[in-house]
């Protein structure tokens, strides 16, 4: 019996029967994008906007590396500048990161753990449209907020928006509001679809499919939506607290009267530093199912892995002062954040270690998916680094605030994050969209993102050394910055080619591509077990499991892995 | 690790996702309760001016004698929701959804107090920012508590209401207990801790 009947027997209907497949006028497709329910089309639409305000991000980052590129420039104003870098972060962190995380979690969760859709699929379609309209909400700013210089002034108060920058005296007109409730409003959407998560985790899961089997995957996104829980309600707390300040004249971060702005750095971190680990979880969530199905060998350690990815979100939850080392925190908290954040480096080295003991000895496919995770291996190691020194509270009182944090959190975030988001693009777009992604392209889009990122961002870590503030718009010519200013611009144009090839690769290979069938990679999670693209119903008869590789048992029943584990 | 007792599909049992859902929505409000409540702490004793807590706060009884006996009738109703006693249940799901309007009406009366009388407001100080904040956030979902205790009330009266909805009305009964819970946390550290603390 070949492979093929197998999996056919086992998962698919023999003639699958599409529901509202039927194509027609652009109204009648208009009408299926906005009433859908189903996760996969959802999934995708949260990583179609997630990369709209990707390039809208990237572009306000561009304006200002011109702005930065040479000394005394005269590109961009500074209430520009303000607004753009308040616009960057909070789009990034908001209307990036999370919508990418939850995209791949609605696309993929459900087929990884053989069930037909989400738990509550209009919750789902709530999720993601609160989570749009926060980010059009958001960008209306720029047309519709009276601030402080005229009508059509975004927030400028930064991504973390200290008070008392904030207050009414400081911040006139509307354009801090925008950003309070569109946060409020993104905060309501991010809870809904992290519950839709976790209860789908829990109650969907198809027969034989215990914890214990759970792809690594799945439970980075169980992980990530218990962060989310515990994380956003607190950041609603925060933007309550402000619209409260702004608008009824409460006293919360009111030093004048009473109130202290040094609660609001704690009441955002508390938010703000699980937030971080919610936007790598997606990076540990592709690179543990990517390493392994190219190194043709089971995860190594894959009890330890999931005890790791628990244990960062436990530790995670209480090291938000490490952004506040320079406030003026009595000793005894500052060493215990610094010993907090210490520990983090823990499980998270002992991830890093069981990616690459899974690729020892492997037979490496130097494919797409592949090539993206090794390098985000190396860049998070060394973002990790950066992170330890940064965690040592004397270290910080010297960079604080530099050029070094911005370089150490975009080798997160970029390096980390960003390189793991583009190998879960390649490696789920044949199953998405029933295309292979073309590998010279890809190959293209991983060179030039590679140099023009190390490029932007490695000389960024010697600008801070050299005493170079964050959120400075422009810097005389005498400091000693403007070589590594230019090459750090320099380096945004080639980012910016690299991703260019990256999008035309996603339309070209979508209409040119090679079909790629349902299993092109031989893996061994469920979500290849049905056609590519799979039908709206995932499954015709739901899978049982009885280990954590079902495909493999399927494929192999001379050797399954039920008997090993 | 031997996973035999999973080989039967027959045998696979997962927790219902109503309940679950319902639970994950309650931590996600005690994280925001969680951050109201460190505020009150935190400025406990710290207003710089008046009205402080001991001169204008008194212990809030009957609305918390209302509240807490809510609970008692909410259990008492899903009892008789599971025994199949329907108008048992209309009845004792109707006094819950009494007990809580009596509730808002008592802080509505107190706030009407402090605000006209005792001059305590919102910008008053940080006690007045905290406490309206906090009272006022647990008042709130009292209010929606009340509402989806009327639209169940509203079914069951209508006759729509059978006894494959335990689970429904369990979810909202859960919600209930939490935001009873809630007061419990509301009443020790306002109306109870805070009086004690010296200006």
């Amino acid at each position: 019996m070949s492979q093929e009947t197998i999996i056919d027997e086992n998962y698919r209907m023999p003639e699958p029967v599409r529901v509202g497949e039927e194509t027609g006028s652009l109204t009648r497709v208009m009408q299926q994008v906005v009433f859908t329910v189903d996760h996969k089309k959802l999934g995708l639409m949260y990583i179609g906007a997630g990369l709209l305000f990707f390039v809208i991000a990237g572009f306000l980052a561009a304006l200002m590396r011109i702005q930065l590129a040479f000394p005394n420039n005269n590109f961009l104003p500074p209430d520009v500048f303000n607004q753009s870098f308040t616009m960057h972060g909070t789009t990034m962190v908001f209307l990036v990161g999370m919508p990418l995380a939850f995209g791949f979690a609605n696309y993929l969760v459900p087929l990884m753990i053989g069930a037909r859709d989400m738990a509550f699929p209009r919750l789902n379609a709530f999720g993601f449209w609160v989570f749009f309209f926060s980010g059009l909400f958001l960008y209306f700013s720029y047309v519709g907020a009276p601030g402080l210089y005229a009508a059509g002034s975004a927030p400028d108060v930064g991504w973390f928006a200290y008070s008392p920058l904030t207050t009414k005296a400081f911040s006139r007109g509307h354009s801090t509001d925008y950003w309070t409730l569109s946060l409020l409003l993104g905060g309501i959407g991010s809870v809904a679809t992290a519950l839709n998560i976790l209860v789908t985790v829990f109650c969907m899961r198809c027969p034989g499919m215990t914890l214990g089997r759970l792809p690594i995957f799945v439970w980075c996104m169980v992980v990530l939506a218990f962060l989310v829980i515990l994380a956003l309600p607190c950041l609603s707390a925060c933007q309550i607290m402000i619209s409260l300040d702004r608008y009824l004249g409460a006293k919360f971060f009111d030093t004048q009267a009473g109130g202290d702005a040094v609660l609001w750095q704690h009441f955002f971190w508390i938010f703000g530093h699980p937030e971080v680990y919610i936007l790598i979880m997606p990076a540990f969530a592709i690179t543990s199912e990517v390493i392994p199905v190219f190194s043709r060998k089971p995860i190594f350690g894959y009890p330890i892995m999931v005890a790791a990815v628990v244990a960062i979100a436990f530790i995670s939850l209480g090291v938000w002062a490490h952004h506040m080392f320079c406030v003026g925190m009595v000793s005894l908290a500052n060493a215990f954040f610094v010993t907090s954040t210490l520990l983090v480096s823990v499980p998270t080295g002992i991830k890093i270690f069981n990616w690459l003991a899974t690729m020892y000895g492997g037979k490496l496919r130097f494919e797409l998916p592949l090539i993206f995770c090794i390098g985000f291996l190396f860049q998070f190691l060394m973002a990790g680094l950066t992170g330890v020194m940064l965690a040592v509270a004397p270290f910080t009182w010297q960079l604080s605030d530099s050029y070094f944090v911005v370089a150490h959190f975009h080798y997160v975030l970029i390096g980390g994050l960003l390189f793991t988001i583009f190998a879960g693009i390649y490696y789920w777009y044949p199953k998405a969209l029933g295309k292979m992604p073309n590998y010279k392209l890809g190959l293209l889009h991983f060179w030039l993102f590679t140099i023009g990122f190390h490029m932007t961002f490695l000389p960024q870590h010697f600008l801070g050394f050299l005493g170079m503030p964050r959120r400075i718009y422009t810097y005389q010519d005498d400091r000693g910055w403007d070589t590594m200013n230019l090459i750090s611009t320099i380096g945004v144009a080639i980012q910016a080619a690299g991703i260019l090839f990256f999008v035309f690769n996603l339309i070209y290979s979508y209409i040119w591509g090679k079909k790629s069938g349902d299993d092109p990679w031989d893996a061994w999670t469920l979500e290849w077990a049905t056609t590519s693209p799979p039908p709206e119903y995932n499954f015709a008869k739901l899978p049982v499991v009885k280990s954590r590789r079902p495909l493999w048992d399927a494929k192999h029943p001379e050797d399954p892995d039920w008997k090993h584990e | 690790m031997n996973y035999a007792t999973t080989e039967n599909p027959a045998d696979w049992k997962l927790p219902s996702p109503r309940k679950l859902g319902i639970l994950t929505l309650i931590l996600a409000e005690s994280a925001l309760f969680t951050i109201f409540v460190v505020a009150y702490l935190f400025y406990m004793g710290k207003s710089l001016n008046g009205p402080y807590p001991h001169e204008v706060l008194e212990f809030p009884l009957l609305g918390t004698i209302a509240l807490f006996s809510s609970s008692g009738t909410i259990f008492l109703a899903e009892r008789c929701l599971r025994a199949g006693d329907k108008p048992g249940f209309s009845l004792w799901w109707g006094v819950t959804a009494a007990l809580g309007t009596y509730f808002l009406y008592f802080t509505g009366a107190e706030w009407y107090h402090l605000i006209f009388e005792k001059n305590l407001t919102l910008a008053s100080n940080t006690f007045g920012t905290t406490f309206y904040s906090l009272v006022g956030l647990h008042a709130f979902h009292v209010i929606v508590g009340v509402l989806l205790l009327l639209a169940i009330l509203i079914s069951a009266l209508r006759g729509r209401l059978h006894s494959d909805h335990t689970e429904h009305v369990e979810a909202i009964s859960y919600y209930w207990h939490f935001v009873d819970c809630i007061w419990i946390v509301v009443l020790t550290v306002v109306y109870i801790l805070s009086v004690r603390v010296p200006q």
